[in-house]
């Protein structure tokens, strides 16, 4: 039998990682890459969440499930419009380094 | 069942699975170059053995002796890795396909399919979310094709690799759209309970209670996008000889493209399957009853080979027949014709489905 | 027994694929160990009972938006990473901030273990696709609908922005 909060430590340690990831990381795609590493850890907490209620007797337990669904939706139209706003800055800038895009000046 | 016969069992049933289906992937290579030879009014393969049925044999030693080089500048773990990528998924897909249903032998009874289980009031399970582990293994699949062009490092793999894996994003819609008409019918994902829901009478007391016949439509739109998915005339530009040389695998000899090779025949195999067993009733025949238990439970899988072997013959069939199609043709058939057609059968499906309930 | 050996397996994989998404320079590396972490996580879905989470975790997320993501870099031929110099404040303050906030996050867990019980693989419809069904389109029936807006103008929010200019 699997402790509950192993799954919550190993949600924590997933969302610190990607945290360190968005703020040491110069490359823009890699920093997105990091805030959907941060979303995965949130959804493995809903997981381990909806798995503790149906244990103990929560009827809408399976609500985490559903929480996952929307997250993974909104990830999904989040990682499509931020790559188009990737590829508009990519072709004015020539560059994918986020300290070059920090002035509005080209 | 006890641990160990199980997994003595299951390694059997990989075992005799994986090379039957190895088997499988040879001699359709041999069975398309005689037909398409045939539909061009030419012989095809005949020397190599009687009627060239060593045709196979020959063809695998030359990608085992042929000198497997690694260009230059490529990148070299994806390069490698790329080839076993698309090869793993097209096996995993293959561990979830029912064949038939269980047989016993030596007093052990295990249901006909790697990741199933018999249990002992002798119902068969199997895993709840086939037809999701299915869908799943073809969208990893698009690494396996994009990376190999990537890796290369030369300008015609990588257009030839954007091209193939761009296609293949596109009509995976279609083709999950496609299946949730079946869904609708059957209410199950498990492609076991997919099978048995088509178990029931027939209609008009002749007509089997197969899904091809009410859902038609979704029928012909699982076919495309299948005919796309795998990369197959009339979708094949990505890998045409005349287009882009060959597109994602120019750069890869011997081995690794013998490995791409086999995962395209077994991705054709594994759409077969998937037809079969969501449209034509899996396994299900005519199978006399008074017949010895081994031959009642091996006929079935004869009826679902004979099926499988049909869809082969048309995959072929159409290979020989049509021309390809343009780019731009194939982008806006999958996304314009073949999504739409896919929502309106759900819409219709479900309609029906709700007024019948 | 079985389960904790597969849980610290995977729960290894999904860090080590954490951790070499930071460590590593050209970002097609990255992207491929994100692959690989959420490749993992479904596992471990499987493992918490949510077998249709897992399937479309592996489906969307592993299937649809990293490969967006790989498509994009190798369409912008982003080559290794240089070093420039970050901010500076979110060094000196967001690291060692994170580094606060993940012990305070490992303390609690660790101190309301007991209290918060085990995990079971035990043979049930829990994650069952027909429970979600239902939950998902009678309870949760106006957030559903409500998403599938938001997807439609994401759509039309990338077409637009990843149009030429002319």
């Amino acid at each position: 039998m699997v402790p509950l909060s192993w799954y919550l430590i190993l949600s924590a340690i997933l969302f610190c990682l990607g945290v360190f990831g968005f703020l040491l990381k110069r490359n823009i795609i890699t920093i997105f890459m990091s805030i959907e590493l941060m979303l995965n850890a949130v959804n493995l907490t809903f997981v381990a969440f909806a798995n503790y209620w149906s244990e103990h007797g929560l009827k809408l337990a399976l609500s985490g499930h559903v929480f996952v669904f929307f997250v993974m939706v909104v990830a999904a139209a989040e990682a499509a419009v931020g790559l188009a706003i990737i590829i508009a800055v990519f072709r004015t800038r020539e560059t994918l380094n986020v300290d070059r895009v920090n002035l509005l000046k080209l | 069942m006890d641990i160990k016969i199980y997994l003595l069992v299951s390694v059997i049933k990989i075992l005799l699975v994986i090379f039957i289906l190895l088997t499988g992937v040879a001699y359709t290579t041999l069975l398309e170059r005689k037909l398409v030879a045939r539909i061009q009014n030419r012989w095809g393969p005949t020397r190599v053995g009687p009627f060239g049925l060593l045709q196979p044999l020959a063809d695998g030693i030359k990608f085992i002796l042929k000198e497997d080089m690694v260009p230059d500048n490529v990148h070299k773990v994806l390069y490698i890795m790329a080839p076993m990528l698309a090869l793993a998924m097209s096996l995993i897909s293959i561990a979830v396909i029912p064949f038939g249903p269980s047989i016993t032998v030596a007093g052990h009874t295990t249901a006909l399919q790697i990741t199933g289980v018999a249990h002992p009031d002798g119902s068969l399970s199997d895993i709840n979310i086939g037809l999701l582990i299915i869908l799943g293994a073809t969208s990893i699949g698009v690494y396996g094709v994009a990376l190999a062009g990537w890796s290369s490092n030369s300008k015609y793999s990588l257009l030839g690799a954007l091209r193939a894996s761009a296609q293949m994003i596109s009509y995976e819609l279609a083709l999950g759209l496609s299946l949730v008409g079946v869904l609708l019918l059957s209410s199950t994902l498990s492609l076991r309970g997919i099978v048995d829901a088509q178990a029931q009478p027939p209609w008009f007391g002749w007509l089997p209670h197969w899904y091809i016949f009410p859902q038609f439509f979704a029928f012909f739109v699982y076919l495309m996008a299948a005919y796309a998915e795998t990369n197959r005339i009339p979708f094949d530009l990505p890998e045409a000889e005349t287009e882009l040389v060959a597109g994602y695998h120019t750069e890869y000899s011997a081995m690794k493209f013998a490995m791409f090779f086999m995962a395209e025949y077994m991705n054709m195999i594994t759409v077969a399957c998937l037809a079969t067993l969501l449209f034509f009733g899996g396994w299900h025949g005519p199978v006399p009853q008074n017949a010895p238990a081994i031959v009642q439970s091996l006929l079935p899988v004869f009826w679902f080979a004979v099926k499988v072997f049909f869809f082969m013959f048309l995959y072929i069939w159409i290979r020989g027949t049509l021309p390809r199609f343009r780019y731009d043709q194939l982008m806006a058939f999958g996304w314009k014709f073949l999504l739409p057609l896919a929502i309106a059968n759900i819409v219709i499906t479900s309609l029906i489905v709700a007024w019948r309930a | 027994m079985v389960h904790e050996i597969l849980f610290i397996i995977f729960g290894l994989i999904c860090v080590a694929g954490a951790v070499n998404l930071l460590v590593q320079r050209h970002p097609i590396h990255s992207a491929l160990s994100l692959v690989l972490v959420m490749a993992s996580l479904a596992l471990i879905y499987l493992l918490l009972g949510a077998e249709f989470v897992a399937a479309i975790q592996v489906i969307v997320y592993a299937g649809a938006i990293m490969v967006l993501f790989v498509f994009v870099i190798m369409l912008l031929n982003a080559g290794a990473e240089e070093h420039s110099p970050g901010s500076k404040i979110a060094l000196l303050m967001g690291v060692p901030g994170v580094i606060v906030f993940g012990c305070l996050v490992g303390w609690i867990m660790i101190h309301t273990s007991t209290q918060l019980g085990g995990v079971r693989i035990n043979p049930s419809d829990f994650g069952d696709t027909h429970n979600i069904a239902r939950l998902l389109f009678r309870d949760f029936l106006l957030p559903f609908e409500i998403t599938s807006v938001l997807i439609l103008i994401a759509i039309m929010g990338a077409v637009v922005l990843g149009r030429r200019q002319n």
